[in-house]
């Protein structure tokens, strides 16, 4: 019998949702029938998910994609000869020739899709593990130092320099100290957290025991929210594994340091999202979140020092160590370093995960990559950074994603969520939306979140019926600016974003005058 | 149905001494019972040293939780704006119509719970939902009576 041919089937929620289980079983089952030898990898995805099923197979020539794949096209595809590169209707030819992975620079991203996301040796055969290698042989402060000049800064959205926080976690007096990763992805838009967890949960695990060992933490927790069933699934296989093969435990390869980690199940609060509601709910209560200060950094999880940050944060930190911080810190734009995985969704045609150096465009992103919108129709309004963030318009699209343009113009990047809409979309109610979330997820500790936001619905509906509108939008501007400068986090703090953002550059879908966009 | 308070306290127990282990619990009691019965909350109470109002408040802060017990499936149909820009809100009217019942409640045979999620993680193939715990990508109406009728399975 001849040497059993890889092919890869991904095990990504969102390939799943378009029946990769049937694919996956289709193969092995027609394999079988036709006596041949099939290894099965269940992968992460490549992030291309108008193409998925995407099936992979493993050649000499290297490997080679086929998608979107059907159960009912596995037949077809062994009767063309896939197993060895056959032509065939759905050949895209070699992935990493695929014109949206080339372009890329996929350094948090590089694995995912790759290995099998379970499997440590795989991991290790792509670089794994030789972050926390070099952190070993480094004392904390050079750990911290090296992640500081990195310019890494936090991806969950408030792009706070991750080395402040380790410094201060590193600093700060305490027996027990905390690594807590933010997996609460909640933003609409988002999914490079899922992805992560899913397609590379080692990379995750790694760099948590990087920031252990940075600033003296031992205990870690990953709080992952109750709709990713499988990411929490993949995360406590491979920490499982990880445990097995000392990676994490009393005696970390052998160092004789310490760290250990813990998965914990969301229950479906938006505004756990934010770090000090995530600590309550952590320590098991509502997720109400806390005045600062303390910071986390002094005062986080149980009373103790936390170093708290988001999936794509900690996971950037191994190749940081791995390859040094300017090799990072060489992407990127201005105070914005390294990469960002953008996640392109919505009305687009080519949606998925691009992950590019700080700089690149919305324009380039919408069309380069994503192909226009889904509907054919012209693209309207982009909301960028998940429900908190702002509608951007198009005399905004050539900005470079960069953290600093986008908060000139009263945007922000957020965790890199790009959505769009078309010509369909009417802005007043994307506002009126974003109003009632904020008053669904609100935690109710701070009045203008947890009022103004049911009075902005009222405010919105008033508008629509055209009752006195130029009074409506003066009071829905109060309430905005009540919201911005007196609520506690930024879920009231944030949602007047989206609300004024329609407001300024659609005010014709609230019924008022159009703008001269000509003169914009 | 008489509630077993005995199950429920021996499942808060097992989370007792887990550093903020009030959570852990309740999803363990969920799993289990397919809700959190409001008779369970003054042994759950007593288990973690809480007030029954404290256990009570966390149950009734998080969606997730639920105090009553739903139908045998749980369908969560996204609402988030990636979904929106898809058709997200002309789903969610038709699944309230081919149910006979609204967001949040049971249809009439009890085989499905029809709730909203905000955003599944599927944004890029929207629009999205799940039953139970199995996502389905671009879900159009006809897609949307299939897959109930195949979740619902004997009832239909």
């Amino acid at each position: 019998m001849s040497a059993a041919v890889t092919v890869y089937v991904p095990r990504d929620a969102a390939a799943l949702a378009v029946g990769a289980d049937a694919v996956a079983e289709a193969v092995a089952a027609e394999a079988a029938a036709r006596g041949l030898a099939v290894r099965l990898v269940r992968n992460g995805s490549r992030g291309m998910f108008w193409l998925e099923p995407l099936v992979e197979v493993a050649t000499p020539q290297g490997r080679l994609a086929y998608g979107p794949v059907a159960p009912e096209d596995v037949p077809g595809l062994f009767e063309a000869g896939f197993q060895s590169g056959g032509a065939h209707p759905l050949a895209l030819g070699p992935t990493e020739e695929i014109a949206y992975l080339k372009r890329q620079e996929r350094l948090t991203f590089a694995r995912v899709g790759v290995t099998d996301p379970v499997s440590l040796e795989d991991y290790e055969a792509h670089e794994g593990y030789a972050g926390l290698r070099r952190a070993l042989e480094m004392t904390p402060e050079a750990i911290v130092q090296a992640v500081l000049d990195s310019g890494l800064r936090g991806r969950g959205g408030a792009a706070f320099p991750a080395g402040i926080k380790w410094k201060t976690v590193a600093a700060a007096p305490g027996r027990q100290k905390y690594v807590v990763c933010n997996a609460d992805e909640g933003d609409s838009g988002t999914f490079s957290d899922r992805m992560t967890m899913e397609g590379d949960p080692f990379m995750l695990i790694e760099g948590m025991t990087i920031a252990g060992l940075a600033t003296g933490a031992t205990q870690g927790y990953v709080y992952v929210r109750s709709e990713y069933p499988h990411a929490i699934a993949a995360l406590r296989q491979a920490i499982r594994v990880a445990e097995a093969a000392g990676r994490l435990g009393d005696d970390v390869l052998g160092s004789g340091r310490a760290f250990s980690l813990e998965v914990r199940k969301a229950a479906g609060s938006y505004v756990c999202g934010e770090e000090t509601a995530l600590l309550e709910s952590l320590e098991g209560r509502r997720g109400v979140v806390r005045a600062k200060p303390p910071l986390p950094a002094i005062a986080g999880l149980f009373g103790c020092p936390t170093v708290i940050n988001n999936v794509i944060t900690l996971a950037a930190v191994p190749l940081i160590l791995a390859r040094g911080a300017a090799f990072y810190r060489d992407y990127g734009v201005g105070r914005s370093r390294g990469t960002l995985p953008v996640q392109l969704a919505g009305n687009i045609r080519h949606g998925g995960l691009v992950e590019k150096a700080f700089g690149v465009t919305l324009r380039e992103l919408m069309f380069d990559f994503g192909g226009g919108s889904a509907s054919g129709r012209p693209i309207k309004a982009v909301q960028v950074g998940g429900p908190l963030g702002a509608y951007v318009p198009e005399s905004q699209w050539d900005l470079p994603l960069d953290y600093e343009a986008y908060a000139a113009v009263g945007a922000v990047l957020g965790h890199g969520g790009i959505v769009v809409h078309d010509d369909r979309a009417d802005l007043s109610k994307l506002a009126r939306y974003a109003m009632e979330f904020c008053a669904l997820e609100s935690c109710g500790k701070c009045t203008p979140c947890r009022i103004g936001s049911t009075r902005g619905v009222e405010v919105i509906d008033r508008m629509a019926e055209g009752r006195n509108r130029p009074q409506q939008v003066q009071l829905l501007r109060d309430l905005c600016d009540t919201m911005l400068h007196g609520s506690l986090c930024a879920m009231g703090g944030m949602t007047p974003y989206p609300v004024l953002s329609a407001l300024n550059h659609w005010p014709e879908d609230f019924g008022l005058a159009a703008p001269d966009r000509a003169a914009a | 149905m008489a509630v077993d308070i005995e199950k429920v306290r021996l499942l808060a127990a097992a989370r007792r001494d887990q550093p903020g282990g009030l959570l852990p619990a309740l999803h363990d009691i969920q799993d289990r019972l397919g809700h959190v019965p409001p008779e369970g909350v003054p042994a759950i109470a007593e288990v973690f040293n809480l007030s029954r109002a404290e256990v009570h408040g966390v149950v009734s802060y998080y969606h997730h939780f639920r105090s009553a017990p739903g139908g045998r499936r749980t369908v969560r149909i996204c609402r988030a704006e990636a979904c929106q820009a898809m058709g997200a809100d002309a789903l969610v009217e038709h699944a309230q119509r081919h149910l006979g019942c609204k967001l949040h409640e049971t249809s009439a045979d009890g085989a499905v719970t029809l709730e909203a999620a905000y955003c599944l993680g599927l944004c890029a193939s929207s629009p999205a939902l799940m039953i139970d715990e199995t996502p389905h990508a671009r879900v159009t109406p006809q897609r949307f009576d299939a897959l109930v009728a195949a979740a619902a399975g004997e009832t239909r």
